[in-house]
This record gives structure tokens, sequence and C-alpha cells, in this order.
């Protein structure tokens, strides 16, 4: 097209082809060096020896366990957090009450904690030191060092992934329309299952994309209350540190593999999502 | 049945919105709320519709006391300044919102609620539209849908919050001479909130003048033109 321009002047909104090139090469490069690198070389590393190799390291009751308990402890939190992540953004975003900037605060807090105080919350609390410690134990109640601290220490460290992705969104979107549902006739509950939760799926998704990713994911809090005992509380990432440290690479970095792929096929059902439904998406957030 | 309100009274914080309003609404009436911003009319209105809570005062509808129903159960068709269509639902689907979400024993039966929503459409001249999504619709064809979907609930009467504000001129003519045809029609007690005083005087029975929270006058249009009650209004209907 340009040369077809009777003058050799840029548009305003252009900058040098020069420019655009060094800060392109910059970002792709830094994306590239320190994202898609790594990611590739822990395939790589995995497939080493040969893929029947990284399928036996994964194919093994230990990492099967570790498996299996990752996906436990993500099917657990994942619901509780989906109900209590709406319920927290319902409140914040379509109604006026004391506190209400301290529960926004309150939500943030795993984001700010560092995981391991986290899992060390629930030590304090939970373990056999700790402040229920005693009457648990007499309770015959495992928490620490088990399933039920796992589960705590994931829905601690995943739970701001919804409410943040929806609290904006319900905002945005404002209250005029339970009020429309509310005049016509519908009671609360029709309301938010047939006005408010329709307006907000989208965004609910991607939450609970993220949320999941970051359950599977988690290895500090989960690290401290989960003892690391080998086919029964180790989780996937836990499982990955144990294989390396016992000098098994290929096994660590095909359960590492494992991991990563899940975290693809995250991402890419997002990407997929967005592209599919970008024209709902966007009309969501328009009006 | 006449709407009789009084003594409505309402502060949000520490803000008065309202000090002790009366008014009494005959049958079938179209009753303007005329008054510059921050007057009290849109929360007048949303209190008769049961989106705000008074803190003192009474509405009654014939002998219904209508502030001790809650708004579900109100039947006031509400129509919103920007229409508050449901986004995610095709125009049919707006309308027949309000017959759906009835409990089982008084729905219509799906048949009857398409046969509705057809007639509706047809009364508000969009036949043919239900399929559409509110996005894909002009701002005067959503105004429309917006009270098709409230005259579907076979409203006791109707609600309009600046009815024609986000319209641009020429359609807001040709809306208002349609909307006041229809509502004589219907014989449906209309209340409709606007600071556009020529709008109120050309389209209302009643015009109550309303500022800082109290009814400043409440007459005919042309009462109200012919003898300002308040130097407010005189000044306010002049300018």
């Amino acid at each position: 097209m340009s040369a077809k321009r009777p003058y050799r002047y840029r548009g305003p909104r252009e900058d040098a082809p020069l420019l655009r090139l060094i800060l392109s090469a910059l970002a792709i490069g830094f994306i590239g060096l320190f994202l898609v690198l790594p990611v590739v070389l822990v395939f790589a590393e995995a497939l080493n020896s040969g893929l029947a190799f990284a399928l036996d390291a994964i194919d093994e009751p230990d990492a099967r366990s570790a498996i299996r308990l990752s996906l436990i402890a993500a099917a657990i939190t994942l619901p509780l957090n989906i109900v209590f992540g709406v319920a927290a953004s319902w409140a914040i975003a379509k109604f006026d009450f004391p506190g209400k900037s301290f529960l926004t605060t309150l939500i943030d807090l795993p984001y700010a904690i560092s995981p391991v105080v986290a899992g060390m919350i629930y030590l304090l609390v939970f373990g056999l030191q700790g402040w229920f410690g005693e009457y648990l134990r007499d309770a015959d109640v495992q928490i620490v060092f088990a399933l039920p601290g796992i589960v705590l220490a994931t829905l601690f460290v995943s739970f701001p992934f919804v409410a943040r992705e929806l609290i904006p969104l319900m905002q945005d979107q404002g209250r005029t329309e339970e009020e429309a549902a509310i005049s016509l006739g519908a009671s609360g509950f029709q309301t938010f299952l047939r006005v408010t939760l329709p307006n907000i799926k989208w965004g609910l998704m991607y939450g609970v994309l993220l949320c999941n990713a970051r359950a599977m994911g988690e290895f500090g809090a989960v690290s401290v209350v989960s003892g690391h005992i080998r086919g029964l509380t180790n989780t996937m990432p836990l499982h990955v540190e144990v294989l390396y440290n016992d000098y098994q690479s290929v096994g660590a970095f095909a359960v590492a593999s494992l991991l990563a792929l899940l975290a693809l096929v995250t991402l890419a059902l997002k990407a997929l999502l967005e592209w599919r439904y970008a024209d709902e998406i966007a009309a969501a957030h328009r009006h | 049945m006449s709407l009789v309100i009084a003594n409505i009274a309402k502060e949000f914080g520490r803000y008065p919105a309202l000090k002790g309003v009366s008014l009494t609404l005959p049958t079938g009436k179209f009753v303007a709320l005329l008054g510059p911003s921050g007057s009290g009319k849109t929360t007048l209105l949303r209190i008769l519709g049961g989106l705000e809570i008074p803190d003192a005062g009474s509405a009654r509808l014939g002998d219904t006391d209508l502030l001790a129903m809650p708004a579900r159960l109100r039947r006031t068709g509400f129509v919103f300044q920007n229409y508050a269509l449901f986004r995610h639902m095709t125009v049919a689907d707006n309308i027949a919102f309000g017959l759906k979400v009835r409990p089982r024993a008084n729905r219509p039966p799906k048949a009857e609620i398409a046969a509705r929503v057809e007639t509706l459409l047809e009364l508000v001249q969009l036949d043919g539209l239900g399929g559409r999504y509110p996005s894909q619709l002009s701002g005067g064809q959503r105004q429309r849908v917006a009270l098709a979907r409230a005259l579907a609930i076979e409203p006791r009467m109707l609600l309009l919050d600046e009815p024609f504000g986000a319209l641009d001129a020429k359609v807001r003519k040709e809306l208002r001479g349609w909307l006041r045809s229809l509502q004589q029609r219907l014989e449906l007690t209309t209340v409709f909130v606007t600071h556009d005083q020529e709008e109120a005087f050309a389209l209302a029975d009643l015009v109550a003048v309303m500022n800082l929270g109290r009814i400043e006058q409440f007459g005919t249009p042309d009462e109200v033109r012919r003898a300002p009650a308040t130097p407010f209004v005189a000044d306010f209907i002049a300018s």
C-alpha cells in the first residue's frame, strides 16, 4: 500500500521500521529464551532416552499415585473454589456492605502470601504441635500429612483465581439486568441462574481453567503439609522433586513433562474458547 | 384503581433524596415526573417498582399496599433507562422471561408463551425480529423490546425511567407518539421520569414537577404552564 502513497511521511501511529524491528526482536527473544526454551528442554530431556523409557517412568506405582493424588486434590478444590469464588464475587460486585473492601483485600491474600507460609499456617493450626493437634489426634482425624491437608493448602493458594476473574466483570455489568429480572417476577435464585450466571460464564470458565492449572501445579504450600510420603502423600510436583533429588533425571523430566502438558492443554483450551466465542465474550462486556 | 402515594421519604446515607412526597394518580393516566437531576424523580419511580425501599410513607394501588409487596410480586412493568435487556437472550426470550419464571402452577404452557411473544412483537412493531440479540438492534428497537418485555407480565402499571433519554431526536419524536397511543389503547396507568419539560408537556395527562426531593406542583400540563405554583416551577419551565 505504501507505494501508492503520494507522501513519504509516516502515519501518526506508525513507528520507525528499525524501532519496530528492535522491539519485536526483544519481545520474541525474551519470551523464547525464558519461557519457550525451558518448556521445550523439559520435553527434550524427558525424551532423551526414548519415549518408552519416559512412559515407563510415568507408569510406575509411585508416579501413578502422585498423578492420582494431584487429580483428586484438583477435583475437590475446583468445585469448592467455584462456589466460594462466585459467592464472593457476587457479594462484592452487586452489594454494598460494611467490610467490603476488607473482604476484597482478603481475597488477594493468597496472591501476596508465600505458599510456604500458607502451608505453615495449616501446620500451625492442624499439626500435632498446633492449636487443634491433640484434639484431632484424640478424635483420630488426620489432616496434616494426609489428603485433607493437601486439599486445604491447594484450596488456599488457588482461591483468588475465580473471584479475581469475576469481580471486575460483574462490576462492569452492573445490577440493572438483575433488577429487571426481579421486577419481571424472577426469584433471587432464578435471577442468578438465568441472568447472572449466563453473563459471567466465560469469565468463570477462564477462572476455572487458571484455578485448575494452579491447583495441579502447586508446590510450596502442599510441600509443607504433605510430609512427602512416597506413594501416599506425594503430588505430581512433589514427586518431580523427589525423583530429581534421587538423580532419576529422566523420570523427573518425564513427570515434569506430563505436568507441563496438562498446563499447555489448559492454555490451549483457553485460547480455543477465546477464539471460538470471541463475539459472545465481547458482547458480555459491551452493552 | 388509583395509585395513592403518601409522605414517602428516603435518604441515601445522610443525603435526603425524597422529603415526604404525596401524589394521587388516577387510573389509566399518563403521568410525568419532571425535574432536574437530583430532584428525586428516579428514586420515587424505583420505590414504586420495589427497587428501593423508602424510609417512611405508603403507596397503595386500589386496596393493595404496594410497599408491603416484594418487587417480584408487584407486577410493575419497569422499563430501565438503558433498557437492561438480557444480553445473552434473544429478543423473544427477553420478552418471554417474565412468563417463564412464573411458578409452575400459573405458568402458561410453552405454546401459549410463544403465541404471546408473537402478539407482543407485533404490538411493538418488531415482527420477525424475535431471533435477534439485543446487540443487533438499534436504540429505538431495544427500547420497544424493553417495553414488550414489561408488558408481557400484564403489569398493574407501567414505570418508565427516562424512556427516550438514549435516543436521537427523530426516533424520540416517533416513539413518543407511538407510546402515547399505545398507553391510551391499553388504558394502563403509566408513570415516566423525564428532565425534558417539552417531552413531559407533550405526552403527559398530568405532570408532577419535582425539586430537591419535594413535589413543587402537580397538575395538567396546561395548569402548570399557565399558573406555575412556585418560583422554581416558573423558572424551570421558562428555561
